[in-house]
């Protein structure tokens, strides 16, 4: 209830940097115009014939990927954290592209099975 | 008191020694943290699944064609991504009232935390208020686990000269898959309302100011985030690609 700045300072002081309500609105704003550029490629651009789906669909997978970065690093703190931290939770992702490698990779050959 | 400490009894300090916590966060949040990454890794499977099976289909429903119209108004057709795009913007503002109750949280500001949690609340459910309507839109056409619309409905969903052969096969993919898939985030969203129901209603009895810090808020506003990180996956594997 009351505010305590001089206790407050001290906590974010040993996070060193933290989020801002400024900083909390720019990222939203970053988010919703990442939204925005894949609504006009998907909206404007694809059925326009500006743009293959071919080049279309990996922009939308960058696009997703670099609205996970700020959601991730933001929103969840994490690029203020401990680097021990960060890396305990982003080295297991590397799993998960593996995944996705080989199943890719797989599923090129399954097409063929199939048809 | 000449006597030398040996190395041995010097009491360490630095992190990696056991002298203090290396990562630097409470317990209960790293905690939070790993959870979060086998729930990970739980939803990377799902998608990675869905994108495998997706890759070896010869073909596969159109989204612009199978998510056009606005469930709960009259629009039918000619309207792709709205309802979704409606959706996504819901859960990304409701990600924003949740960093915005932890931010007040650090200033112990009772009263705020308490409106943005019930911001965020609104916003979780006015998400699944969407979701049923969109569910109840394509289970209306047909769509459900193991089910496809009848043969002159499911044209609709593909681009022209198809053989209806390969549309049933699909279709039957992307029904299991879509309610499989959304159903299951769909589901984390709604843990996430009841939790943050449970959280703002701690604040309101004080428990935390009592405590005498917010982290709680933080705990439950990294899961918050997640569901709203996953939300922006399936969005663009589902709608856009």
């Amino acid at each position: 209830m009351s505010s305590e700045p001089t206790e407050v300072h001290h906590a974010e002081g040993e996070h060193g940097e933290t989020m801002t309500r400024k900083r909390i609105w720019k990222v939203f704003f970053i988010l919703l115009g990442i939204t925005c550029v894949e609504f006009f490629i998907a909206l404007y651009l694809v059925p326009n014939h500006h743009m293959d789906m071919k080049f279309a669909n990996p922009a939308y997978i960058i696009l997703t990927l670099v609205k996970a970065f700020y959601i991730v690093a933001f929103f969840m703190h994490l690029k203020f954290e401990k680097v021990g931290l960060v890396y305990a939770i982003l080295v297991p992702i590397l799993f998960i592209i593996g995944l996705i490698l080989v199943l890719t990779n797989e599923s090129h050959h399954w097409i063929h099975l199939r048809m | 008191m000449s006597a030398t400490v040996s190395p041995i009894d010097e009491v360490k300090t630095t992190p990696w020694s056991g002298g203090r916590s290396p990562f630097k966060v409470e317990y209960g949040k790293m905690m939070m943290w790993f959870f979060l990454l086998s729930d990970a890794f739980t939803f990377s499977s799902l998608l990675i699944s869905y994108g495998a099976l997706r890759f070896s289909a010869p073909t596969w429903p159109s989204p612009s064609l199978v998510f056009q119209s606005v469930p709960g108004t009259s629009i039918e057709h000619g309207a792709p991504l709205v309802f979704v795009g409606l959706m996504t913007f819901i859960l990304i503002m409701s990600s924003v009232t949740m960093v915005l109750a932890v931010e007040a949280g650090h200033r112990n500001s009772k009263k705020e935390v308490v409106w943005w949690m019930i911001g965020t609340i609104i916003g979780g459910l006015m998400f699944l208020s969407c979701q049923a309507l969109e569910w109840n839109h394509l289970h209306s056409e047909g769509f459900w686990w193991s089910a496809i619309p009848n043969k002159e409905t499911l044209q609709e969903f593909f681009n022209a000269g198809v053989p209806f052969g390969q549309q049933q096969m699909t279709s039957h993919q992307f029904a299991n898959l879509f309610f499989t898939i959304t159903g299951f985030h769909g589901f984390h969203v709604f843990s996430g309302v009841i939790i943050n129901i449970i959280i703002t209603l701690n604040v309101l009895a004080g428990t935390y100011a009592k405590r005498g810090s917010y982290l709680m808020i933080e705990k439950v506003g990294l899961y918050w985030h997640f569901v709203d990180l996953v939300w922006v996956f399936v969005f663009t594997f589902f709608y856009l690609i």
